[in-house]
């Protein structure tokens, strides 16, 4: 039987506005996935704290607010103090082409998507990019 | 040191890491439950059930944040559905449990049913032996909001709370067969709402009509608000005085006893159903359901037939 993939959709900070991440969510739902929703107001650790309990392979952040700067890393480095390294961080929203570099490059974040962003992208960018593996083999 | 040493250490990651395996179910699963299990056995599972938008979320948080004030370890199995199409899932009840936190003696986690009907996953029994393990003495098991007939929750819960809103006269009346007769404790949520009196009125009619689930447990009806926590205390202490009572009238020996034997014929079932599947070619098996389709053979001897063909393989 196939593994499922599991993904946990969460905007940090202070946006009020949630219809992306909503629309993501359903998307997701739709390709197969199990989508963990927690909605609106996350900080960094209720983040890191729900992926890690919730086991993911990926974790989408939605962020408008502008504070993508400051709240991403944050997410990215919480996730590999606690043990997170093998969780795929993809980020959509209002981010300008030279943060999505610095985010892609220095943060952790593997994908940053901008308005207009085709859904059928970003599922086939998880499908190819999670370890299909993650826990076979593991030693009990 | 292995995952289920790590898991039993106390290792959150470890812990998460082992509930994913034994829900992707196969040998691994079977490995770790058989690992964990002499571990098992001290936990109080609660089952909270009750119709879509009855407020379940929310007062299974206010019941974690209240057993946790009364030193109690929390955790938490919510199940939403998986949808029949995609064989995807939107599990939001993590929303409503927002308040929760950075505590180290709560986990929640989300479970999708998988296909599974009955309000819970397939898996959802053996997750709970793997939390059990882990040492959490309360676990809570929030099932998809429930119509009629789910009911599992009853047979793998070692207390079952059903929760009602106000307003749905008719909606009692409808699920009278089923849902509540399985509950231990009512709780009427929205209590604030108009008409909270009448659906307590109308579930102790009910009650006194119908008969519950142990004519020696009398189910209490609570009123609560969970929004603003107001009830909740005493739904906690009825949760532990079902289980007072369980185990002083000997009745927790006598479900458990059901519980295992029940789950011991569905393992066999299971098991069989899986050995049948990798003996017999699957050529022959489609050659036999064309024989049921064509009306040559009828399906319990083709059961049969089939049986016979896997233990012939053996041979």
């Amino acid at each position: 039987m196939e593994r499922k993939i599991r993904v946990l959709v969460a905007k940090p900070g202070l946006d009020g506005h949630d219809r992306g991440a909503k629309v993501i969510a359903r998307t997701l739902r739709d390709a197969g996935m199990e989508v963990i929703y927690t909605g609106l107001q996350q900080t960094p650790q209720m983040i890191v704290d729900a992926a890690l309990q919730e086991d993911v392979d990926v974790i989408g952040l939605s962020i408008l607010s502008g504070a993508h700067m400051t709240l991403l890393p944050k997410i990215t480095k919480l996730l590999r103090e606690n043990g997170g390294n093998d969780v795929l961080v993809v980020a959509g929203g209002i981010i300008s082409d030279a943060d999505a570099a610095i985010l892609q490059r220095e943060h952790g974040v593997a994908k940053v998507y901008g308005p207009g962003a085709s859904t059928n992208d970003i599922v086939d960018f998880i499908r190819s990019h999670i370890t299909p593996e993650r826990f076979a083999g593991a030693e009990l | 040191m292995g995952l289920i040493d790590a898991m039993l250490a106390g290792d959150r990651r470890a812990l998460a890491r082992t509930i994913s395996i034994v829900e992707h179910g196969g040998t691994d699963a079977q490995l770790a439950l058989g690992k964990l299990y002499r571990y098992t056995g001290q936990a109080h599972v609660v089952g909270v059930t009750g119709p879509p938008g009855a407020g379940k979320s929310t007062l299974v948080n206010e019941l974690a944040l209240e057993l946790r004030r009364r030193s109690a370890t929390v955790a938490i199995i919510a199940v939403d559905p998986t949808s029949p199409f995609t064989g995807g899932a939107i599990l939001g009840d993590r929303i409503r449990m927002q308040p929760l936190g950075h505590d180290p003696h709560i986990f929640v986690r989300s479970m999708a049913t998988r296909g599974q009907l009955g309000g819970v996953a397939r898996a959802t029994s053996d997750v709970v032996n793997v939390l059990d393990a882990a040492s959490f003495s309360t676990i809570i098991i929030e099932t998809v909001g429930a119509g009629q007939a789910e009911v599992e929750i009853a047979r793998q819960a070692h207390t079952t709370v059903v929760v009602e809103v106000p307003g749905q006269g008719d909606d009692v009346q409808a699920i009278k067969a089923g849902i509540l007769e399985i509950a231990d404790i009512f709780v009427v949520n929205k209590a604030d709402r108009e008409e909270a009196g009448k659906t307590q009125r109308q579930l102790q009619t009910m009650l006194q009509l119908g008969h519950t689930h142990d004519p020696q447990w009398s189910p209490p009806i609570l009123s609560t608000v969970a929004t603003s926590g107001k009830g909740v205390p005493e739904v906690v202490d009825a949760l532990a005085r079902h289980r007072r009572w369980l185990s002083e009238s000997g009745k927790l020996d006598t479900r458990e006893r059901e519980r295992v034997r029940r789950e011991l014929f569905q393992l066999v079932e299971y098991l069989i159903s899986e050995q049948i599947d990798q003996r017999v070619p699957a050529a022959d098996q489609t050659a036999l359901l064309d024989r049921i389709r064509a009306h040559r053979i009828d399906p319990y001897s083709a059961a049969k037939e089939l049986i016979q063909r896997a233990l012939d393989g053996t041979s």
